[in-house]
């Protein structure tokens, strides 16, 4: 009798309830081995770039929002720097400190969203997520009071952003500052010492250092394996040159790293705020910029450390009111590049957890 | 024996039928005593995924279903009903026999055990005198009906599903069979009815390592978390039954929430005294109709299945099978000797002989718990802290 194995192929989505979006994973399994994976994407293209060219320069924030939309006001903040450092734009002070409040509002929101959905595809049913929802829904409603949207905020405007924080924005943004460390306290009670987590993680998809550089990642994924990469540290925008914060780095670059990486990055970016909160001045929140501008002739790229990475937008004014060329650079689809390596050998239960940990959004991968 | 059950009760009020229709009158009175406890069955699994939803829901700091019905408590219905007026859908690629087949083999077994369950004084169907075996040899069937469905389905997650479904449970059998081995030496019967009988303490305190490893194996056997391998949502979609839809998935559901309340009723028989009163004077109670004690601490068995729910990760399938052969394989073994070793010391414990064995049994335990840890000790992963932050060396 001859018996043998064969290896299988299976389809990982582009339904599949932990691919985050329409991502799909051609995977080849020995058994419950990953022998190789094809990752394909592009099921959620909507021509983000293509429809910039269409549009007014004031009119391509709304079409931001939609690229990573766990982090809205990030890709408002990394566009209208693009635009002001294209048009050559002031920003008053305020409108500065309300961006950073803002960006690292959504920093938080988007690494509890990630924090969740990495425990979720843990098979930790539900709890995390909700207790991490909870939290977030607290934040959306800050952005609510700041510009009506929940999600899709469209808050920030070249020069400035769209309006000054209303009165009753100041004692909800405290109470925030206030219940929030707690929080945190008791999620990394819950989980960081956890037996089942930690043998779920530990070790589990190493990226080495020289790997993350030689695949251009960037944000948790990059820090994680050790490279204090951090471009509000490095190349500091709007006003975090005055701010102090830390760099968390992780050391084995591992599944684990990576979640502790975002769970000490949200403290961070409590820090930034409560700064924020003694440091903002008063005074104009936009400088006067009209609706329709026509930027000199000229290219320009500026980036920014969006929740996932170094967000980028590369933009080529004609002199006309819309640009030539609009280029995003999105952390998600780059930080996928070592994915490939990341997984090779593991088991496919390992697969969602590497997956999950790189915390890629396929709204920006896509675009 | 069975002096005054129900079926007995039920063949007495049927007693004006002629003598020669007595096979009709055993017919008769045995369908109502099955159709009335497996109607039991099936509105207890019914409120038991309310419950589940509700308490889980309570977990997450969600609502749960609250909108059909006073508390939301129709919902389960409202879901059955919804489930048997789908389409069935049958993929090409499908065996169409096996396919129909294994929702059927799965759903059997779970009614099949609730025979041998006393679920009060003198409440059972059959005073089997190998119930103990039976409840072994019936759960059994229902790896083979995963591993039907994940065959036949023709689909690949649920042939991934399937695969691990025969490794996982075959290997959990072992030691879930060499715990009940211990509860069977100390009862020195097969018959849950006498085990319940037997129980002057409840079997917990007399067989704390055996609970131990029976609880896990059964946790595994009835596929919940953390051993939810099987149907592993974010790496398998839905394991075996990825492609089953309408009547065919209701069926599946009922069967694993139904396995979930047929163990709480088997380790509330096993190991908590059964439907006599918890607590140690016996006499008690008397006015205290003995199906609530049982369905009591069925509450509380259920209510632990959903705690460990809400509560922990999924484990990945080699640490899930080292854990049954390194762990709970010898704990049972050690069970198992230490009970052998007991029982022929005392074959027939006063009560003070009776705190003596609990006092020996607590100590191995323990003694087990202090062991394993150090010996695990090597392997386990330790929660060193492995982010800092880059304060001196910061990318300025």
């Amino acid at each position: 009798m001859n018996i043998r194995t064969e290896p299988i192929t299976i389809n990982l989505g582009p339904q599949h309830p932990s691919t985050h979006g329409v991502f799909r994973l051609r995977v080849t399994l020995d058994g419950e081995v990953i022998v190789d994976v094809e990752p394909i994407f592009g099921y959620l293209h909507r021509g983000t770039e293509k429809l910039a060219e269409e549009r007014s320069y004031t009119q391509i924030v709304t079409l931001t929002d939609r690229m990573d939309y766990v982090s809205s006001m990030l890709n408002n903040q990394a566009y209208v720097i693009a635009v002001e450092k294209l048009a050559g734009l002031d920003v008053p002070d305020r409108g500065k400190f309300l961006r950073v409040i803002a960006g690292e509002l959504q920093r938080i929101v988007s690494h509890l969203v990630a924090t969740g959905f990495f425990l979720q595809d843990l098979g930790a049913f539900g709890t995390p997520l909700m207790y991490c929802f909870r939290e977030r829904e607290k934040i959306l409603e800050l952005f609510e009071m700041l510009c009506g949207a929940r999600v899709t905020v469209s808050y920030m405007r070249p020069g400035g952003v769209f309006q000054d924080a209303p009165d009753d924005f100041w004692p909800s943004f405290r109470a925030i500052l206030d219940s929030l460390p707690y929080f945190m306290d008791e999620i990394e009670r819950l989980l960081e010492e956890n037996e089942i987590l930690l043998i779920r993680t530990k070790g589990i998809g190493i990226l080495t250092p020289q790997s993350a550089i030689d695949n251009a990642t960037s944000g948790p994924v990059l820090r994680a394996s050790g490279i204090p990469w951090d471009l509000r540290k490095s190349n500091p925008y709007d006003v975090y040159g005055d701010l102090n914060f830390d760099i968390p780095i992780g050391t084995n670059g591992d599944s684990y790293d990576r979640f502790l990486v975002r769970i000490l990055e949200i403290r961070e970016s409590l820090r930034i705020l409560e700064q924020c909160w003694t440091l903002i001045p008063s005074g104009p929140v936009r400088s006067k910029v009209p609706y329709f501008f026509r930027p000199p002739v000229g290219d320009c790229y500026a980036s920014i450390e969006s929740s996932k990475g170094e967000l980028g937008f590369y933009l080529v004014s004609d002199g006309g009111i819309s640009p030539y060329r609009c280029k995003v650079r999105s952390p998600s689809l780059i930080n996928l590049t070592p994915l490939r390596e990341m997984l090779l050998g593991w088991k496919i239960a390992d697969l969602m957890v590497i997956f999950g940990s790189l915390d890629v959004n396929m709204g920006e991968v896509d675009r | 024996m069975e002096s005054n059950n129900i079926f007995n009760f039920l063949k007495d009020f049927f007693n004006f039928l002629p003598p020669s229709l007595s096979w009709l009158n055993y017919i008769i009175s045995g369908f109502i005593l099955t159709f009335a406890v497996a109607n039991v069955l099936l509105i207890t699994t019914a409120l038991f995924t309310y419950m589940e939803r509700r308490v889980l829901a309570r977990f997450q700091s969600r609502l749960g279903p609250n909108r059909v019905g006073p508390f939301g408590i129709l919902q389960p219905f409202a879901d059955i009903l919804k489930l048997i007026t789908k389409e069935d859908i049958r993929p090409t690629a499908a065996d169409r026999f096996i396919f129909f087949l294994a929702p059927i083999v799965l759903v059997v077994p779970v009614f099949l055990l609730l025979a041998v369950i006393p679920f009060g004084k003198n409440m059972y169907i059959v005073n089997l005198n190998i119930g103990a075996l039976f409840i072994v040899a019936v759960t059994t069937i229902a790896a083979l009906a995963i591993f039907l469905g994940g065959w036949g389905s023709g689909n690949r997650f649920a042939l991934l599903g399937a695969s691990r479904a025969v490794a996982m449970l075959i290997s959990y059998e072992v030691p879930m069979i060499l715990a009940l081995v211990g509860v069977v030496m100390l009862s020195g019967s097969m018959s849950l009815v006498d085990i319940v009988e037997a129980q002057r303490l409840p079997f917990i305190l007399l067989q704390p390592i055996g609970f131990f490893v029976f609880f896990l194996a059964a946790t595994a056997e009835m596929n919940r978390p953390p051993f939810d391998l099987l149907e592993a949502e974010s790496e398998l979609v839905a394991g075996f039954h990825t492609e089953y839809s309408g009547t065919k998935f209701a069926l599946l559901y009922l069967a694993e929430f139904a396995e979930a309340v047929v163990f709480a009723g088997i380790f509330a028989t096993l190991f908590f005294r059964g439907w006599q009163n918890p607590f140690v004077p016996q006499d008690w109670f008397q006015f205290f109709p003995s199906i609530i004690w049982f369905f009591l601490k069925m509450i509380f068995f259920l209510f632990i299945f959903i705690w460990i729910r809400a509560t922990l990760p999924r484990l990945r399938i080699d640490q899930v099978m080292s854990f049954a052969w390194k762990v709970l394989f010898p704990l049972s073994l050690i069970n198992l000797i230490l009970t052998a070793l007991l029982v022929t010391i005392w074959p027939e414990p006063s009560t003070i002989e009776l705190w003596l064995m609990v006092i020996i049994n607590l100590a191995v335990g323990l003694l087990c718990l202090v062991l394993f840890t150090r010996f695990l000790e090597h392997n386990r992963i330790k929660p060193t802290q492995s982010v800092f932050l880059a304060t001196k060396q910061g990318g300025q």
